[in-house]
C-alpha cells in the first residue's frame, strides 16, 4: 500500500474477487424462485398424414399453443428458449423426441403467449409407425441466465392421437 | 502516505468495497434488476478507488517522529575495546 500502483492495483483485484461473488450469489438466489409455469396445446387439424417413399411416415399438423412461462424469470434471467416436443414410444425407440416448434422468449412481457401455427419443423418417424399412435406434447425451456446456472424443465401433455388412416 | 496511512487506506478500501456490494445486490434483488447491482458496484468501485487511491492529506496525519540529534550524543554508541598488547619480540644475536 506503498504507492499509486501498488494501492490501484490491490483495489482492482478486491473488486474483479467480490464481482465474481456477487455474480455467484445472483446465480445462487435463482435457486429461491419457485416457477409455476402452465402450457396447453390444441391439435386443430392434421394438416397432412403420408408415408415417404423412403418408408419413414410424415405428419404435418396446425395447432394452437398457448403457455404462461412468466414465473420462470428472475432478475437474472436473459431469456428462456422453449420448444414443443412430440414424445412417443415405437419398437426400435423406447423415446422418439421430435422438436415440432420452438421459440425464444426475450422478457417476462413476452412470457405469456397464444399462437396458433402449423408444425416449425418437420414431424418424421424413423419407421411407419405414426398410424393410430399416441403421444405425448411435452413442452420444454431452458432458462438461460445472464450469470451462472442454466435450469431447463418440461411440462408433459399426454393423450394426443394421430389418425389410423393416412390423408 | 505514512505507516498508519496505508494501513488506514487499506482497511477503507476493503469496507467500503464490501459495502457497496452489499448495497448493490441488496438493490439488484429489491428491484430486480441485474443491471442495477452492477451499475452501483462500477459506481462504488469508482469512489472508492478515488477515495484511497490517491496519497489524500488525511492519510498523512501520524507521520514517523525521527529522533533529535541530540540524542546520539546521550547515548553514545558502545565501542568495543582495541587494547590488543602486542609486543614486538626481537631477538638479538
Amino acid at each position: 500500500m506503498h504507492s499509486f500502483g501498488y494501492r490501484a492495483n490491490a483495489l482492482l483485484t478486491f473488486a474483479v474477487t467480490i464481482l465474481a461473488l456477487m455474480c455467484a450469489m445472483a446465480s445462487v438466489s435463482d435457486n429461491f424462485n419457485t416457477p409455476t409455469p402452465s402450457a396447453q396445446v390444441q391439435v386443430l387439424n392434421i394438416n397432412w398424414f403420408q408415408k415417404q417413399p423412403n418408408g419413414n411416415d410424415e405428419v404435418s399438423m396446425t395447432m394452437n399453443i398457448s403457455a404462461d412461462l412468466q414465473s420462470l424469470f428472475t432478475w437474472n434471467t436473459k431469456q428462456v428458449f422453449v420448444f414443443l416436443a412430440a414424445e412417443y414410444e415405437t419398437p426400435k425407440n423406447s423415446l422418439n423426441q421430435i422438436s415440432l416448434w420452438d421459440g425464444i422468449i426475450p422478457s417476462k412481457e413476452h412470457a405469456k403467449f397464444w399462437i396458433h401455427t402449423s408444425n416449425k419443423y418437420r414431424f418424421i418417424d424413423q419407421g411407419s409407425n405414426l398410424r393410430g399412435k399416441e403421444y405425448n406434447l411435452t413442452m420444454h425451456w431452458h432458462v438461460m441466465p445472464k450469470t451462472g446456472k442454466m435450469f431447463a424443465d418440461k411440462i408433459v401433455m399426454p393423450g394426443y392421437r394421430l389418425p389410423q388412416e393416412y390423408r | 502516505m505514512d505507516w498508519q496511512g496505508q494501513k488506514i487506506a487499506e482497511q477503507l478500501m476493503q469496507i467500503m468495497l464490501l459495502a457497496f456490494t452489499v448495497i448493490a445486490f441488496a438493490t439488484g434483488y429489491l428491484m430486480a434488476s441485474f443491471q442495477m447491482m452492477i451499475l452501483i458496484y462500477a459506481g462504488g468501485v469508482v469512489l472508492t478507488t478515488l477515495v484511497t487511491v490517491p496519497n489524500w492529506p488525511f492519510f498523512n496525519h501520524h507521520p514517523l517522529k525521527w529522533l533529535d540529534p541530540s540524542e546520539l550524543e546521550k547515548h553514545p554508541k558502545p565501542q568495543s575495546s582495541l587494547n590488543v598488547n602486542s609486543k614486538n619480540k626481537s631477538v638479538k644475536k
